[in-house]
């Protein structure tokens, strides 16, 4: 159970970091002009972050602990 | 050409290969071979959350604002990473009350309130209704734009809009008979309607392929990579400022903010969500696979929404093209005729994926929360006599379904027109939003209560329905427009969009803030003003602390009463088919290792509550309730009994909390107790060795003195000389007596801590200097040698000068016992290294083996055999001068190997190295 708890309260955590990269400060200061290989720096910015979320979410969810 | 019926042809081709997948996999289902137990297809039916609005309305918002679509997707995928400790603890909630839709869920946790379950219905109906409609508008105007193939014309333009409408009419039919033969096909306790979650897994797969391919197609070949695609757009000025879009827009931030917030209720709340994630979840393990595997589904649909419409918007810079249809109109430009069907096959499985499972789980809200509710009390009687009602029950859904796709299509035909995909989508999703507090309060919260959530929902739905829905039919042209741009009587601070002159904000984020403000307000307020009364109570607990209870007989300890198990098996039957019924009396008396029907099944609380919980999932929990206590004799709980058996409960886990840990200290000081007692032993022993050692030591010399006094009273004859000796004798053997009882005196001392210790500077050298002389004589008689290297200067002790002679006369004493007889010889050294002074005092004996350099420290230990040597001393000197070394914070050691004689050595610490001796 106590296993159960900590693993739920990290994703909290998760949700409340992505929930700090998806808005007001932090995408203001991808909110630029000015491309990375060619595409715009915010739409960059919006995938790479939210498939790193989904990266940090699959790694909690099939860690043992 | 793409003519119409080859269309139409392809479209009933694809339904059938549906119809083809949920046969097959009911058929599997009940061979016991479900292929929906698998996380990778709850996965994918989670995906019934992309719709046609998903599917072609992103590109339009995309179109329009850049970004500003993606919150949608974002928001559930933070969402979902709360599933770990919010959608467990639904799942386990709705498993153990068999709660089967959002309103049951809502009324079940209010005190199985029939009242809220209605209300969640109908919110849930007129909020759901231009969803429903919103997909088979986009259906009909994908089917009106791919039969001009090759050209290009949008629905608006089109001369004849019958071919359409009939269209949407014969979708939502055909999707009517899907829905009623795979969503209620038969009575189901626990809801599971496989075929359907198989036929949706298997559509979101055709969604994102054929997403995927017109991107592809898009980004890869019209352009050469987003590179260029980028590049091509941003060369043009009015589509570079869509690249940093967030920018200079009044609340943007806040708009985006508001959507995802929204975006994250929606995917809870939802009522199709709700059903394929709750209610269809066969397996709580399959959360972990769908907490990543669903958030990249919706990232994967999404990759090439911006290059479509980039694409889209380079390819038709007149604007004459609707951007919501730039997937499938892309394709037809480029004179792709089976990608452009494909897309088109795409857009159809996201909205009949939509339009299934949505009506499926509102069919169930207003069966059992709304007509059943009304049924059972409006014509309880004649109810009773029926002996079968699962047919009228699935009656009841299948006319639900029916009419609620019929209003859907009536909704498109009125209404559809005044807006894009988008907001139809968001008017949905806001409605949904309302039931977030009264579920989010309701599962972690024991005060929310009946009236709060009433009042909450009440209140929020008010708002909707005023700041988003009014707008929408004003817009529609069936209210004056004036009501939105003047206000009603024209009151300014109450224009629906501007509400008490809240402006600057997009209508959806205005609605929002308005509308939780009410009803989270409502909800805790009217929560707070009254206390909940014995249903809301055991309720609140029973979800509350769902992960505290085990089982599903967490709600029979509130029952009491009495009933018949035949009545109760009837009961059952009625509703559920007397085989399902059977079935389940089996499955309960087999968990007792009873047997059903010939065996002694008692009507206890918990089978009540099993047949309940049973009842709940075909009829809802607050007519399960109903009809429960028409059969059975139930005695009322008042709110304090709800109360004690609560606290009961709760005690019952601190005490056990407490014993588990009285215990364990009580184990714990056992073991102390033992092993203090162990030590008093050794103690005790040891004691009793001294004793014994000490009284054998005092006897030696007693003897003699007895001996001889009494051969000097007995005989007067004795000579003079021979006398004298006696005499000597005598007085030899009193000095050892004394000098034993001495010394075992100041043993006692030193061990009780009684000892007085002086504490001043002492000159080492002139130590060893005083007790070389005390000991001159006995050097001189025994012809020994003796060698002292002492520096001119050594740095003093803090010490007793009296003890430190003590224990340099009884090193020297036993270096002049034990060196060699004729030719002795004794060293004695003195150093200062590193802050300590080091005495060696070195004889010339026969040594000290190693066994026995560890016992000549002990108490009364003498070197030698005791039967043939005379002993040489008391034993107990070099324990005390060990002692005494000890106390002022040095040791005393010894070097020695048989026959090279023995070195005895002490090291103290100057007084420079020991300032707290010194202090």
């Amino acid at each position: 159970m106590s296993d159960f708890q900590s693993k739920g309260q990290r994703f909290v955590a998760l949700c409340l970091l992505g929930t700090l990269l998806f808005n007001y400060p932090i995408l203001a200061l991808f909110n630029v002009p000015g491309t990375v290989l060619g595409v715009p720096v915010l739409y960059v910015y919006m995938f790479v972050a939210w498939a790193a979320l989904i990266a940090a979410m699959a790694w909690l969810a099939e860690s043992k602990r | 050409m793409l003519h119409g019926t080859t269309i139409i042809l392809i479209s009933v081709a694809y339904l059938g290969v549906l119809f083809a997948i949920a046969y097959f996999a009911d058929g599997r289902a009940d061979a016991g071979r479900s292929v929906i137990a698998s996380p990778y297809v709850y996965s994918l039916s989670l995906a019934v959350y992309a719709t046609a609005w998903t599917f072609y309305g992103s590109v339009g918002r995309a179109a329009s604002d850049g970004v500003g679509f993606l919150p949608i997707y974002i928001g559930p995928t933070l969402m979902i990473a709360l599933w770990w400790v919010v959608l467990r603890k639904i799942l386990r909630i709705s498993k153990q009350n068999r709660i089967t839709s959002l309103a049951d869920f809502i009324a079940s946790r209010y005190g199985k309130s029939a009242l809220l379950g209605g209300l969640v219905t109908v919110i849930a109906v007129i909020g759901i209704l231009p969803y429903i409609s919103l997909q088979l508008k986009a259906v009909s105007s994908s089917f009106s734009i791919l039969v001009q193939y090759p050209d290009i014309i949008m629905p608006s333009k089109a001369g004849t809009s019958s071919i359409r409408e009939d269209a949407a009419l014969w979708m939502a039919l055909l999707l009517a008979a899907f829905t009623i033969a795979f969503g209620t096909r038969h009575l189901d306790a626990a809801e599971h309607h496989q075929g359907m979650v198989a036929a949706i897994a298997f559509e979101s797969l055709v969604k994102l392929l054929a997403f995927l391919a017109a991107g592809a197609f898009v980004t890869f070949g019209m352009y050469d990579g987003f590179g260029d695609l980028f590049a091509r757009a941003s060369s043009e000025p009015r589509l570079r400022e869509m690249m940093t879009p967030l920018e200079g827009v009044a609340g943007g931030y806040s708009n985006w903010a508001w959507l995802t917030v929204l975006s994250m209720m929606a995917i809870m709340f939802l009522p199709r969500q709700f059903q394929v994630a709750v209610v269809e979840n066969v397996d709580e393990k399959h959360l972990t696979k769908a907490i990543w595997m669903f958030p990249l589904y919706m990232l994967a649909i999404n990759i090439f929404v911006l290059p479509i419409a980039f694409g889209g918007l380079l390819r038709f810079p007149d604007g004459s093209v609707d951007a919501d249809t730039f997937v499938l109109t892309l394709p037809m430009a480029e004179k792709h005729e089976l990608l452009a069907l494909l897309v088109f096959i795409g857009g159809l499985s996201a909205a009949t994926g939509m339009v299934i499972v949505e009506t499926i789980a509102l069919s169930t809200m207003v069966c059992n929360d709304l007509v059943m509710p009304v049924l059972l009390r409006l014509r309880r009687l004649r109810l009773n006599e029926r002996p079968d009602l699962t047919g009228l029950l699935l009656g009841i859904r299948r006319g639900a379904i029916v009419l609620i796709l019929i209003l859907g299509y009536l909704y498109f035909r009125l209404a559809g027109e005044a807006y894009a995909l988008v907001s139809i989508g968001l008017i949905s999703f806001a409605a949904v939003a309302q039931f977030a507090p009264a579920i989010l309060g309701g599962i972690f919260w024991k005060g929310g209560t009946r009236a709060g959530a009433l009042w909450g929902l009440s209140a929020g739905f008010g708002i909707w329905l005023y700041t988003l829905l009014l707008p929408a039919i004003a817009r529609s042209g069936w209210l004056p427009v004036s009501l939105l741009d003047e206000g009603p009587f024209g009151i300014a601070l109450l224009k629906p969009l501007q509400l008490f002159g809240l402006a600057g904000l997009d209508s959806i984020s205005h609605a929002m803030i308005w509308s939780m403000i009410a009803n989270v307000g409502a909800y805790v307020g009217v929560s707070l003003s009254a206390s909940p009364n014995a249903d809301e109570h055991r309720q609140a607990s029973v979800f509350v602390d769902v992960f505290r209870h085990s089982g599903e007989a967490g709600g029979a300890r509130f029952w009491r009463g009495t009933a018949s198990v035949p009545e109760l098996y009837n009961l059952l039957a009625r509703f559920l088919g007397s085989s399902a019924a059977d079935e389940a009396f089996e499955d309960y008396a087999r968990a007792r290792n009873l047997t059903w029907p010939d065996s002694a099944l008692v009507a206890d609380a918990e089978l009540v509550h099993y047949v309940e919980v049973q009842l709940a999932g075909a009829i809802g929990g607050a007519s399960a309730r109903v009809m429960v206590a028409s059969v059975v004799k139930e005695e009322t709980l008042t709110i304090e009994e709800v109360r004690d058996i609560l606290d009961e409960a709760s005690q019952v886990v601190v005490y056990s909390h407490r014993l588990e840990q009285k215990s364990r200290e009580l184990e714990a000081a056992t073991a102390e107790l033992r092993e203090a007692n162990e030590r008093l032993e050794e103690l005790d022993r040891l004691k009793d060795d001294f004793v014994s050692t000490v009284t054998h030591e005092l006897r030696t010399p007693l003897t003699s003195i007895r001996a001889f006094t009494e051969i000097l009273l007995d005989d007067p004859d004795v000579e003079l000389g021979q006398r004298r000796k006696f005499l000597v004798i005598i007085t030899k053997e009193t000095e050892r007596l004394t000098r034993l009882i001495n010394q075992v005196l100041d043993l006692a001392k030193i061990e009780s801590g009684k000892a007085e210790w002086a504490k001043t500077p002492v000159d080492m050298k002139d130590v060893i200097a005083d007790t070389l002389t005390a000991m001159g004589q006995v050097f001189k008689e025994k012809n020994i040698e003796v060698i002292a290297r002492v520096p001119d200067r050594v740095s003093p002790v803090i010490a007793d000068l009296d003890r430190m002679i003590q224990v340099m006369l009884n090193l020297l004493s036993n270096a002049a016992k034990f060196c060699d007889q004729s030719r002795g010889r004794i060293e004695i050294t003195l150093v200062e290294k590193s802050g300590t002074l080091q005495v060696d005092v070195r004889d010339n004996g026969r040594g000290i083996s190693r066994e026995h350099q560890v016992e000549i420290f002990s108490k009364f230990h003498q070197v030698g055999d005791k039967l043939t040597d005379k002993p040489h001393g008391s034993g107990l000197g070099l324990h005390i001068s060990r002692q005494i070394i000890e106390h002022f914070g040095g040791r005393l050691w010894v070097d020695s190997d048989v026959g090279c004689g023995a070195s005895f050595s002490f090291s103290v610490p100057t007084s420079a190295a020991s300032p707290a001796l010194a202090a």
